[in-house]
């Protein structure tokens, strides 16, 4: 049997007409919530409710309510921060990189992802702000002209952090939000009570849908996505600067940019896929978010899994390589020292389990996908905690070593922050078309002119 | 109908694709320039068929790329070389590739709203939301599943039914015409407007003074002004002693103490040799302390000429032929001592240093009293030599 391969796969099942793929978008938004929806709402908003109880407990007592000590001074704090910062990355991929590789298959998952994106950015950057224990004083960051007559230290990574951080979440909402325009105008047309099309009038400026916006849009749309490509790989660059620029053994090493990145793209198109498979399965979306856009996500996990990995390994080469006893201390100490269990959780969920997607089977079952994403999301988590706490809790000098144990209150903010992604995640999917209208609507068969016989650019 | 609204144009709506962009091709040779094609999603070579011309939007993101990125490292080696220099780590105060990475993502931030304002404000003239072909079923239709032409009224070929003729040529369904909405006029200053007005004035004031006067104080905001530590003179539930403030360990030596071993004692007959001599930058100190310490007892000239106008006792002149016959170490003695239960201690307000200066300087004003003739030779570089011979 042969295959036709200069055939682009069908990207959205069945072919449905433009007005019924409006009526399966818009229909979370138009429809009362069911019972089963407040119910998982009602679950993650107590979630957040108890992060932002602990949040408020760290804040009046200071943060001795948490586990941290020297010298562990980063701990879970820090690993929420990068961990919700490399969830944040696929978004990014998804809609820029995927975009200028002109990859069509995004269109299904791009608004999703990139509204994943703003929220985990949202989740990360509460992370240091929280940490400084006074975060009223987290505007002197900012340079602006003060009493103190000071200004921030424009050459530390930390620094670097800030401005990083923020210009991402600037610039992924407004490429959100340039996405979204249109999407608004078709809601506008379509509202039939005041409120609503008052609402989505103000966000929608007023867009008419013509080809003389069309023209620069397009235009605008490209240039941001060339601009957010290498933006999403200076973040978690920089990220992985605040660590690599300090002189820790484990953290001290020239392969954390290349490997930081890999793995934030990793862990957050595991986090796209564990929330996507709920979505098409709940809002029926099984043929515009198709299996063979999860495979191809899957094929990205596998791929950038073996970069992880490849990292692991790299790591204990440069370990040995250098000849720096405590390198090579470090290196078995987190593998075999008191971390050992979270060592050997992050190798297997990050290494191991992906490698299953090598078999088509495998990639194209969404139950064991699911089950895969999900402990990709674990293991990324405790790579960051092992990077960071095993590294801290066995610093230069013997003497001040430390086993850190998290608290209550630690534990609380971490969930509160899961709270905080899925009750926003939640709110988003039943508010705002959870697929991009006019998107979608431009790749499905028959959306574009024929170029076969009837040439229209003579 | 109501003919007496302004028309702003026609409208025609078509099924497919392939219909819309030849219509819109067809349009564009008839010769008009003011018409324009909705679509509910951007059509491939629509522009081309349009006739539209490249957009210019990416020399925006240039420049304001370019802007960003020098602005922002202007900025650092201001901040960080010029305002407030600064050694960290050993680096030069313009390290540039410690920059390099604020200066990318400032670029970055700078190019991206810089783009996006001009394509939504100065481009497209948004928000716009009294155009007059929103709320008709036109633009309801375009926004969904249809594709749409309007020739607007502005065009020179503009022709009611010519037009209407043409796009029913063209096949187009549901033809349209589309009026001018009538303009709307609103006062500034509506009741309800100012209401409003007040409201948030309010409103900020008060939270403006509780935040200022009231939240500030209030834990955790106060951890600086209520920290868990003793102050200077406040009582210690700690020490025996109860004092807060700590005294040094007996015996202890301030760092650079030189002890002067007639400290207190008024009447000696020993004293010391005066270790400095006088130079430019001694007496100058010596006249700088002479004339706040000194100078309001003994006058600025040490004539006695009390500028306290008997207030207090007047100093006696340093001028007399006793005085100018005490020895240097003498008048160290005294001005650190003190004298006759008058003069006080000046061990407080000036330091070992300045109190020899003080001596050199009474030293200048006495030979001023009493010059010798040499003193009257001028020095210049011609007799130089002649004036330090005499000397």
């Amino acid at each position: 049997m042969t295959k036709d391969y200069s055939l682009e796969l069908a990207l959205v099942d069945g072919n449905p007409s433009l007005k019924e793929l409006d009526e399966i978008i818009v229909k979370p938004i138009n429809t009362r919530p069911s019972k089963k929806y407040l119910l998982v709402l009602g679950f993650f908003s107590s979630l957040l409710l108890i992060g932002a109880v602990c949040v408020g407990l760290t804040f009046y007592y200071g943060i001795g309510m948490w586990g941290n000590n020297q010298p562990v001074a980063w701990a879970f704090d820090i690993t929420n921060f990068v961990f919700w910062i490399g969830i944040g990355h696929a978004g990014t991929l998804i809609s820029a990189i995927l975009f200028l590789l002109r990859q069509q298959w995004r269109n299904g998952i791009a608004r999703f992802a990139e509204a994943m994106t703003i929220f985990a950015v949202m989740c990360a950057g509460l992370f240091p702000i929280i940490h400084t224990g006074r975060p009223w004083l987290a505007g002197y960051l900012i340079p602006y002209p003060n009493q103190h007559v000071m200004w921030p230290n424009f050459i530390s990574p930390l620094v670097w952090d800030v401005f990083a951080v923020s210009t991402y979440f600037t610039v992924s909402l407004i490429f959100w939000y340039v996405g979204l325009i249109p999407d608004f105008a078709a809601l506008r047309d379509r509202a039939t009570d005041k409120i609503r099309k008052t609402i989505y009038s103000f966000f929608s400026l007023g867009w008419r849908n013509s080809s003389r916006q069309w023209h620069h849009y397009e235009k605008v749309y490209m240039i941001l996505a060339g601009l957010a490509t290498p933006l999403v790989l200076s973040v978690h660059t920089v990220v992985s600067w605040d660590f690599a620029a300090a002189i820790i053994p484990g953290w001290h090493s020239t392969i954390f940019p290349p490997y930081f990145v890999a793995g934030a793209i990793f862990s957050g198109f595991a986090m796209v896929s564990t929330v996507l498979i709920f979505v098409r399965k709940v809002f029926d979306m099984e043929h515009i978010i198709t299996l063979d856009t999860l495979e191809k996500m899957n094929k990205i996990v596998l791929l950038t899994g073996s970069m992880v990995g490849y990292a692991y390994i790299i790591e204990w080469f440069m370990a040995w390589y250098s000849g720096s006893p405590t390198e090579l201390f470090t290196t078995l100490n987190r593998a075999f020292g008191p971390y050992a269990w979270g060592y050997w959780i992050m190798v297997s969920c990050n290494v191991f389990f992906p490698q299953l997607f090598w078999f088509k089977k495998i990639r194209r079952s969404v139950p064991i996908t699911l089950v895969i994403v999900i402990l990709v999301n674990v293991g990324m988590w405790f790579e960051r905690f092992v990077i960071i706490v095993s590294s801290l809790s066995r610093d230069f000098l013997p003497s001040s070593w430390h086993y850190f144990k998290p608290t209550l209150i630690d534990m609380g903010i971490l969930i509160g922050s899961f709270g905080l992604f899925f009750t926003l995640v939640l709110l988003f999917a039943r508010t705002l078309p959870v697929i991009s209208m006019a998107e979608i609507k431009s790749v499905i068969q028959g959306a574009q002119p024929t170029h076969h016989g009837d040439n229209h650019n003579e | 109908m109501n003919n007496d609204k302004k028309i702003f144009g026609i409208t025609a709506l078509f099924d497919t694709p392939n219909e819309i962009i030849k219509a819109a091709k067809k349009v564009k040779d008839a010769g008009y320039k003011y018409f324009d094609v909705n679509t509910p999603y951007p059509i491939h070579g629509m522009d081309k068929a349009m006739g539209l011309k490249s957009s210019k939007l990416g020399y925006v993101t240039l420049f304001f790329g370019f802007f960003g990125a020098s602005s922002i490292l202007f900025f650092m080696w201001w901040t960080l070389a010029v305002n407030y220099p600064l050694v960290i780590g050993g680096k030069p105060y313009f390290p540039l590739p410690a920059f390099v990475p604020i200066t990318f993502e400032f670029t970055v931030l700078n190019a991206v709203i810089s783009t996006f304002i001009a394509m939504i404000a100065v481009v497209f003239n948004m928000p716009f939301n009294a155009h007059p072909l929103h709320d008709s079923n036109y633009i309801k239709n375009v926004s969904s599943d249809k594709y749409g032409v309007v020739i607007e009224s502005e065009d020179p070929k503009f022709d009611e039914n010519n037009v209407k003729e043409f796009l029913r040529s063209l096949g187009g369904k549901s033809i349209e015409i589309i009026y001018n909405p009538e303009k709307q006029t609103f006062k500034v200053f509506q009741p309800r407007f100012v209401v409003f007005l007040i409201i948030v004035a309010i409103i900020t004031s008060l939270s403006t003074y509780v935040t200022l006067n009231k939240l500030m104080y209030m834990p955790p905001f106060d951890f600086m002004m209520n920290q868990n530590k003793g102050s200077a003179q406040a009582e210690s539930t700690f020490f025996y002693d109860k004092h807060e403030m700590r005294e040094p360990v007996k015996g202890t030596v301030a760092r650079g103490f030189i002890p002067y071993a007639f400290e207190g004692v008024v009447d000696t007959n020993e004293f010391y040799s005066n270790p400095f001599l006088p130079t430019k930058e001694n007496l100058e100190l010596g006249q700088k302390k002479f004339l706040t310490f000194c100078s309001p007892c003994h006058g600025d000239y040490a004539d006695g000429n009390s500028r306290l106008q008997g207030q207090f006792p007047p100093g006696p002149t340093l001028h007399s032929a006793r005085v100018i016959g005490f020895s240097d170490g003498k008048l160290y003695n005294i001005i650190t001592n003190g004298q006759n239960g008058i003069m006080p201690s000046y061990t407080y307000q000036t330091t070992r240093e300045e109190r020899w200066a003080i001596v050199n300087y009474i030293r200048v004003l006495q030979r001023a009293q009493n010059p010798k003739p040499s003193d009257f030779t001028e020095i210049s570089d011609t007799n130089k030599e002649s004036g330090n011979a005499s000397n």
